[in-house]
């Protein structure tokens, strides 16, 4: 298990949930991702587009201006 | 037992692509969607920005459809290539800037290349004979299926009695029976197999699926490549046309002026590109200067500044111009421009 950082800052939905699919598609499950984001809309996206991937978002919070989001990659993937 | 066959689907988040792949799963099809982005898409974004939009869901519709469906949903980003479709449009434009006919033919030919590379078996579309003015008539149906190399593995459920057999359907995968005949630009149809299926909440695209056919939106972008000279773009160029007041004072430069407090701090990602200006002592917009200026130019633009903040009715208002490096902090005091000195003409 490793983990890893993805900055999509200033990328508006839905290019956070694309960086991530992108991102998570290389990883190994287990793994944990954690995305910076600043669109609120990634907030419904990403956890939407882990729900239908078999991925698990272990959090999410608040840095300042920034949205913190935590991704841990599923078994299954693609 | 005959073999699982798999399908993929193109789901935009509206209602007709949601019920071509519903449709197709009736029929014990696996179907997995795909969502292009274009970089013109009307998703989310402006919604995620603005205040006054704060209110409507900022779901991506296409997860959302997806979700509903129990499908995956593979969300390709195509941008880049994607640009030639808008350039250089073989079948020209609709209304607007929208190139629809050749955006089918390019979308069905990414989805044609991810269902072989996949090992899926067709491809479905929401497609409707005679729903869009272009796009949709029937005798530009066999243009996208042909012109993307689809060929007969294009299936387009809700019209699919209208047009001749496809590969799935003479090799009863799906039953033609089971499909639908619509045609025409009523919704009622698809309102009613909507109902049929148990589909209770779905959205709504007026018009297109993207920013192309939305008049304001082509403007600014025939008014960016009439500036610089050429037809061309890059994503931070389109994603800009979607944020804040547009405004050209003169030919050579135009101002970005955030609205309001969203805008402003999406505004505030680009500091690094533009030369920018900010009110000191009073609140106002912060704004970015597209083209190359001169010491008159940001004067105008100062003034310009100082009229869209709280500062407006004052007689000098301080603005702050910084240069993409940050090295070159300038303050102007300016009188802030009286509302009737900006004409109409110089809003893109
Ligand atoms: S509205 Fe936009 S996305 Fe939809 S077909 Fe036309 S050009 Fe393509």
């Amino acid at each position: 298990m490793s983990r890893h950082q993805l900055d999509a800052r200033n990328l508006l939905c839905p290019l956070p949930v694309i960086r991530t699919q992108d991102r998570v598609a290389t990883l190994a499950p287990g793994d944990v991702l954690e995305v910076l984001c600043t669109d609120p809309g990634a907030l419904n996206d990403i956890p939407a587009w882990c729900r239908l991937n078999g991925h698990r978002v272990l959090e999410t919070r608040r840095e300042g201006r920034d949205i913190v989001l935590l991704v841990e990659v599923g078994e299954e993937g693609r | 037992m005959s073999k699982q066959r798999k399908a993929v689907a193109l789901v935009s988040g509206g209602l007709d692509s949601m019920l071509a792949a519903k449709v197709v799963q009736e029929q014990g099809i696996r179907v997995e969607g795909i969502n292009f982005f274009t970089g013109f898409c009307v998703e989310g974004h402006t919604h995620a920005i603005r205040e006054k939009d704060r209110s409507r869901p900022k779901r991506n519709n296409a997860l959302w459809v997806a979700e509903q469906l129990g499908m995956k949903l593979h969300i390709i980003d195509i941008s880049a290539d994607y640009k030639d479709v808008v350039l250089n449009p073989k079948h020209g434009y609709g209304a607007n800037l929208n190139p629809c006919l050749d955006c089918k033919i390019f979308m069905v030919h990414r989805a044609l290349e991810w269902m072989e590379a996949n090992g899926f078996d067709f491809i479905v579309t929401g497609e409707v004979v005679g729903q869009r003015p272009k796009s949709q008539r029937a005798d530009t149906m066999p243009v996208v299926a042909r012109e993307s190399g689809a060929e007969d593995r294009l299936l387009r459920p809700l019209c699919a009695k209208n047009l001749p057999p496809t590969l799935p359907e003479r090799e009863g995968w799906v039953e033609r029976e089971r499909l639908y005949d619509f045609s025409g630009r009523s919704r009622k149809p698809q309102m009613a197999l909507a109902a049929a299926l148990g589909l209770k909440e779905y959205a709504q695209p007026a018009g297109g699926c993207c920013f192309l056919t939305d008049e304001h939106y082509s403007a600014k972008l025939a008014d960016l490549w009439r500036a610089r000279g050429e037809r061309d773009y890059d994503l931070d160029d389109i994603m800009l046309l979607k944020v804040g007041r547009h405004l050209r004072p003169r030919p050579h430069f135009k101002l970005i002026i955030g609205r309001e407090e969203g805008e402003n701090n999406f505004l505030e990602g680009y500091r690094r590109r533009f030369i920018h200006l900010r009110t000191l002592g009073h609140t106002g917009p912060l704004v970015l200067v597209d083209g190359k200026v001169d010491r008159d130019d940001l004067e105008l633009a100062a003034r310009i500044a100082a009229r869209y903040g709280q500062g407006r009715d004052a007689a000098a208002v301080e603005v702050q111009v910084e240069d993409p490096e940050g090295v070159l902090g300038a303050v102007l005091t300016v009188a802030p421009l009286p509302p009737h000195e900006v004409p109409e003409s110089w809003h893109v």
